[in-house]
């Protein structure tokens, strides 16, 4: 173990058999054929990896995967005009930004409502499967990945506040109404369903595999 | 456990926790209850998923898939889905989506039509369809059959089933301003409408189909009468002038009126589909049929121009028929052109006060009676011009006491009254007679004559102009006689005094003669003496 030695040669916490408290910054050591315990100073919950992330990750992926399908689907806005009432989808939108001069902000809609939702849930699905494997490759890339995929999480629900700004300032009643559709509730399900999902990955078990490996091989 | 190179006594141990319960985590919860509520909504869709139907129309025109609706009583049951041409290319077939629960509405009487805006007179319809654009009306039938594929009404139908209300027949030989649409007027109170007009197969009538809305519906009983209640109707009479319309809207768009006589009983509603006829205004829809009518032939010999059938027949002003038939008739026999007019006669009309209806002597003796004395009395039928702008005339019966007499010939059939010439007639006919008359004067004859008496009347005057230069001398010379100082003058003055005191002694003579007559006996007494 030499300090020229790659990052990989060096223990890790868990390794060592050691969990430090996310709250006060305490290290403390399980009790003898323990895992997991509480912080001796202020009773926070210990692990060494998150509870069940791989499991939890998965059934918010799974959840936000299930509510794509009707967030796409189902109308996210119902306008009512003179004219009759229309409800569009949020594809239908997209259709209907398109023209000439407006194609930037049917691309913002076509990237922020439905390809970046989709990026998520396959770029997560994508960290899961190769943490399960116990893939060593790109492991910096992963976690990358993952930087992004928690950092726009938040982002995705402009689109909700988008649409509920809308529907409370156009409200000209004989005119033109604006009303939320169910497809919208489906859409806000995706986008906290994914943040959870990201929240409840834990990046640490990209490296966990890379650490056993050394650990085989040291 | 990996030792590490810090004391493990400078490292606190972390209190232990129960152990973990079970290795399935409670978060599959979730994605089960994500599952589980897609799972609802799009059970919820398919199941919600209505009936599609297809229609076919003539044209597509204002109809756009994806847009365009179908309302039933205003709620949208309905969308276009696609729109495409038949196998003929001559229609058009359109696809609907129809909202969910509707099945029991696609029966075998339903209809199906385009709403499009409709301006026709009263109604102007499906105005909100200027803005979003032409829809799908439809109106559910009563049957049980169901039925997915309907041919579409072209036009769309006035009345639909979920009105209250009975729809009559009216005939009319005219359609006037009626169209579907126009509404129909009791007491000037919109009642109903007119939903549908068609010509009769043989081309003589129309049929036009009217609805009345219940309430109003009762009060069309057999005795009703309906007339077009278009346009106004202006009156002169002796108290001023009268102007009768129905209300604004059927001045500018016609319209039908109904109304039943209150002197005849009431009598219960009239069903459904009964037929009526629709007069031409409220006079004649209430003048009393005529009973009895009574037809009669008039010969004329004059020209009948302005006489057509349906023209007044007067008694001094007072209409008692009219003309139902004028035609020409030639008698080749004693080569004649004569025009058999055929009137009718509403009895009643005349108000004849039959006096002592002797018992036993029935109606047709009476009339014979009637007719005779009339006719023997000097009653004639004359044609007179009615109206001097359009020429019209109409038979006035009058009684000309100078008529020749005449009788009337009961053994025909249609019975003849004897005419008279028209006024206008015997005007021209002295007119004819004058002319004729200098028609017969030998007007050529009289200009040769005339011509060659000029002839020598020229020569004449040649000879009289020489006359008249002597003439003319000779009276110089008389002028030099009578001139003052000239001898004749001298002479003439003399003479005159030699005859001027010649009749004073003539005086004095007649005077002396006066005093002593006998001095024409005895002589002077001085002389005497």
């Amino acid at each position: 173990m030499s300090s020229s030695a790659p990052a990989e040669s060096y223990p890790t916490a868990m390794q060592e058999g050691l969990h430090g408290c996310a709250v006060c910054g305490l290290i403390s050591r399980p009790a003898p054929g323990a895992e997991e315990g509480r912080c001796p100073r202020c009773n926070e919950e210990l692990a060494f990896r998150k509870r069940a992330s791989v499991q939890r990750t998965w059934a918010y992926l799974l959840a936000a995967a299930i509510c794509y399908v009707p967030a796409n689907l189902l109308p996210v806005l119902t306008t009512t005009t003179a004219t009759g009432t229309e409800s569009d989808t949020i594809l239908q939108g997209v259709v209907l930004l398109w023209s000439p001069t407006g194609w930037p902000l049917s691309l913002i809609v076509l990237v922020a409502s439905i390809m970046i939702p989709s990026a998520k849930i396959l770029a997560l699905a994508y960290l899961l499967v190769t943490a399960q494997r116990g893939s060593v490759k790109n492991n910096t890339q992963r976690v990358r990945l993952y930087r992004v995929v928690e950092f726009i999480g938040r982002w995705s629900m402009v689109d909700v506040f988008v649409d509920t700004f809308t529907a409370a300032l156009i409200q000209l009643q004989p005119l033109m109404s604006v009303a939320p559709a169910p497809g919208l509730l489906f859409f806000a399900a995706v986008v906290v369903l994914t943040m959870l999902a990201a929240e409840s990955f834990d990046p640490r078990l990209i490296w966990d595999a890379a650490n056993s490996k050394e650990e085989v091989h040291g | 456990m990996a030792e590490g190179e810090r004391p493990p006594q400078r490292i606190a141990e972390s209190r232990g926790l129960p152990r973990s319960r079970t290795r399935l985590s409670l978060v599959w919860f979730i994605p089960i209850v994500a599952a589980l509520v897609g799972v609802w909504v799009a059970v919820t869709r398919i199941m919600g998923e209505g009936p599609v139907v297809t229609l076919v129309f003539q044209s597509a025109e204002g109809l756009e898939a994806g847009k365009t609706k179908v309302h039933y009583n205003g709620v949208d049951i309905g969308t276009v889905t696609a729109i495409r041409l038949s196998q003929d290319h001559k229609r058009v077939i359109i696809t609907i989506q129809m909202a969910p629960k509707t099945d029991e509405f696609l029966v075998q009487d339903t209809r199906f039509w385009v709403v499009r805006p409709r301006i026709s007179g009263a109604n102007v319809t499906g105005l909100g369809t200027l803005i979003s654009g032409a829809y799908i009306g439809m109106e559910i039938g009563s049957s049980k059959v169901r039925r997915r594929d309907f041919v579409g009404l072209e036009t769309q139908p006035v009345i639909t089933g979920e009105m209250a209300g009975r729809f009559f027949v009216l005939k009319t030989p005219d359609l006037g301003s009626l169209d579907t649409g126009t509404p129909v007027f009791f007491r000037r109170l919109q009642v109903g409408e007119v939903s549908s007009y068609a010509l009769d197969p043989d081309g003589k009538l129309l049929t036009v189909m009217v609805f009345v809305r219940t309430p109003y519906d009762q009060y069309v009983n057999p005795n009703t009468r309906f007339w077009h209640a278009s346009g106004i109707d202006v009156s002169v009479s002796a108290s001023g002038l009268k102007v009768q319309t129905q209300s604004v809207l059927s001045i500018l768009i016609g319209g039908i009126a109904f109304e039943t006589d209150p002197t005849l009983p009431v009598r219960p509603p009239a069903e459904a589909d009964s037929v009526f006829r629709l007069y031409g205004d409220r006079a004649a829809a209430f003048q009393p049929a005529p009973e009895n009518p009574q037809t009669y032939q008039l010969i004329f010999n004059e020209s009948v121009r302005g006489l057509a059938a349906g023209a007044p027949v007067e008694f001094r002003g007072i209409p008692i028929g009219e003309v139902t038939d004028v035609r020409a008739q030639i008698d080749l026999k004693n080569f004649q052109f004569s025009v058999p007019v055929t009137i009718q006669l509403d009895p009643r009309r005349l108000g004849v006060k039959v006096l002592g209806t002797a018992a036993g002597v029935g109606f047709e003796t009476l009339r014979h009676r009637l007719i005779d004395s009339l006719v023997g009395h000097g009653v004639r039928a004359q044609l007179r011009t009615g109206n001097l702008l359009t020429g019209a005339v109409y038979v006035a019966l009058d009684i000309f006491p100078g008529a020749a007499p005449a009788t009337v010939d009961w053994s025909q059939q249609p019975v003849r009254l004897p005419t008279i010439p028209g006024q206008l007639e015997q005007t021209e006919a002295s007119i004819n007679d004058i002319i004729q008359k200098l028609n017969k004067m030998p007007l050529q004859q009289i200009g040769e004559n005339l011509q060659k008496a000029l002839g020598d009347l020229d020569l004449t005057l040649v000879s009289a102009r020489g006359t008249l230069v002597s003439a003319q001398g000779t009276l110089g010379n008389a002028s030099n006689l009578t001139a003052p100082n000239s001898v004749q003058v001298q002479q003439l003055d003399a003479t005159l005094q030699e005859v001027s005191r010649a009749a004073r002694s003539v005086r004095l003579l007649t005077d002396y003669l006066e005093r002593h007559p006998e001095a024409l006996i005895r002589g002077k007494k001085g002389e005497a003496k």
